[in-house]
């Protein structure tokens, strides 16, 4: 089985927003919530870099394991999803993740907090594949169709890889070998625990 | 022509070395790195411990990019907590069990008089009870968060567990606000009772008389209530604060805000529940004739004497005689 990651090549990264913009529209994700955004450190300044980033499905995952409902489970791929039928919208899962990745619309209780939406690597939640009502919780499942994620697929400078880590690492291993410099994967340390020699 | 053949040789040589000079330029060119001076991940998380830019989407706190703090919040709330909690609250369970084994029942050592005295009016017993039962409410939904998946979860299963902590966490939110206003209530109604002073550090060195049939003076509280009362208004109020933040996430905090808030708030509420374990333990199979304060809101003469010997003569030299046998003070007055 593959082991799906997320690598953004943060030098090849133009802050074009185009895998914000896909991801939004692919799953139809609500008014306020962005599964995917591009953060731009010094920006207007030198040394300004920007990455896209996105839940980075984490080996350990913490959301999973400060869950007090137990509503997050890993796939077969490595994908880190969840079901909104048991999320409570507690909002633990937000303060354990390093990368910002759930987010909550507001519906709750005072409008702060319903059930969790993140970042699902194109892959659905726990219904029936390709179904509507996976659809509507979750957006679409390109994986069950035998497609990456929609934000790396149309990445104008592929900048962002997705697929399993193994190729992906290659494929960046490679473009470094070829033009000598590389910033390393932005997050992988804190998401897979090891980095990519570049 | 050997001349000429070396002037060919060498104009060769020239021709290819200035082949080779001109094809390594471009190259060279190639091989430097665009985005050196940029910013490195390692270097701003070991800076900072956390990484943060600007974002173009209306929502600015998705500009923090990186946060490896939560690993330590990870760690918190799944393991320190846990311990803290779990001594915490078996531990005051185990001592209750000790104490009521090998001390039991305090009694009224000159049994009940059968004349009462007004220890609390109507509306102290109603903010009392108000902040009781949301603060019941509260402890069993929040503890359900720290500890449910572990105990319960198991038990009932996923979707019976997720419906429960669902209720739980819309309860847990909405009685914050009536606990919020009792303790508010608690701290303006009581505070002039619950001021510290000489007659405490003697109630203190005598233990209070719970062991042996010693009887300390004491004003309207002693020092343990007085502890109570603190306790409730210092962790009340602290959870209270905290719980907001928490519940209106972004208003007044980032992340870390909300992180830290959690931690004050799961460590002060084990702690408070603890503690109210041996109030409620105090109040009622602790104590002969302490329920009564709370429960009708009038005490046996005796119990007062007993326990709040100071208290009784001030009242009784207002002039609040006690009723029973004769006409209630209403009438009295």
């Amino acid at each position: 089985m593959a082991r799906m990651k997320f690598l953004c090549d943060a030098d090849r990264c133009i802050e074009c927003n185009a895998c914000v913009t896909a991801c939004k529209n692919e799953h139809e994700v609500p008014w306020g919530i962005n599964r995917r955004r591009v953060v731009t450190i010094n920006d207007g300044k030198p040394g300004e870099r920007s990455v896209t980033m996105a839940c980075m499905h984490c080996t350990d995952a913490p959301c999973a394991a400060v869950c007090p409902v137990n509503c997050f489970y890993t796939t077969a791929d490595g994908v880190v999803l969840h079901s909104k039928d048991l999320c409570i919208g507690c909002g633990y899962c937000f303060y354990a993740c390093p990368f910002g990745a759930p987010q909550y619309p507001k519906v709750g209780n005072f409008g702060s907090r319903g059930k969790m939406d993140k970042c699902t690597f194109c892959a659905g939640g726990p219904e029936a594949d390709g179904s509507k009502e996976e659809y509507e919780k979750y957006g679409a499942n390109r994986l069950a169709e035998g497609k990456l994620p929609l934000c790396a697929e149309m990445c104008s400078t592929k900048s962002l890889l997705a697929g399993d880590g193994e190729i992906i690492a290659q494929i960046y291993k490679e473009r470094v070998m070829k033009r000598g410099y590389g910033s390393g994967a932005w997050g992988w340390k804190t998401a897979y625990r090891e980095t990519i020699e570049s | 022509m050997a001349s000429f053949g070396r002037f060919i040789r060498l104009a060769v040589g020239a021709c290819a070395f200035l082949l080779v000079i001109a094809a390594s330029v471009p190259c060279n060119a190639q091989q430097v790195n665009p985005t050196a001076s940029s910013v490195k991940e390692q270097q701003l998380l070991q800076e900072l411990n956390r990484i943060q830019g600007r974002v173009s989407i209306p929502d600015q706190r998705s500009g923090v990019l990186e946060q490896p703090a939560g690993r330590d919040w990870r760690e918190f709330r799944n393991v320190t907590l846990r311990w803290i909690g779990g001594i915490g609250i078996l531990g005051t369970i185990a001592v209750m069990v000790i104490f009521y084994l090998t001390r039991g029942m305090v009694r009224l050592e000159s049994g009940r008089s059968g004349r009462t005295i007004v220890r609390f009016t109507a509306f102290e017993r109603f903010v009392h009870w108000m902040t009781a039962t949301c603060f019941i409410v509260l402890a069993i939904s929040g503890l359900n968060i720290t500890f449910g998946r572990p105990l319960l979860l198991p038990l009932v299963g996923f979707e019976t567990f997720s419906e429960w902590s669902q209720w739980a966490k819309y309860a847990h939110n909405y009685l914050s606000f009536p606990f919020t206003i009792g303790v508010v209530l608690i701290f303006l109604m009581w505070i002039a009772g619950n001021i510290p002073n000489k007659v405490d550090v003697d109630w203190l060195k005598r233990g209070g008389g719970i062991v042996g049939h010693d009887h300390p003076p004491a004003y309207r509280f002693n020092a343990g209530q007085k502890a109570i009362y603190w306790i409730v208004v210092i962790g009340g109020g602290a959870v209270a604060v905290t719980g907001y933040l928490l519940m209106f996430p972004f208003y007044l905090s980032g992340i870390e805000g909300m992180q830290l808030a959690q931690i004050v708030h799961s460590i002060v509420s084990v702690l408070f529940i603890a503690a109210m374990m041996a109030h409620i333990y105090i109040g009622t199979i602790g104590m002969e004739g302490a329920f009564d304060a709370m429960g009708t809101g009038e005490v046996d003469l005796n119990w007062a004497k007993e326990h709040h010997s100071l208290w009784v003569e001030q009242e009784q030299a207002k002039g609040h005689t006690p009723s029973g046998s004769t006409p209630r003070p209403i009438a009295a007055e």
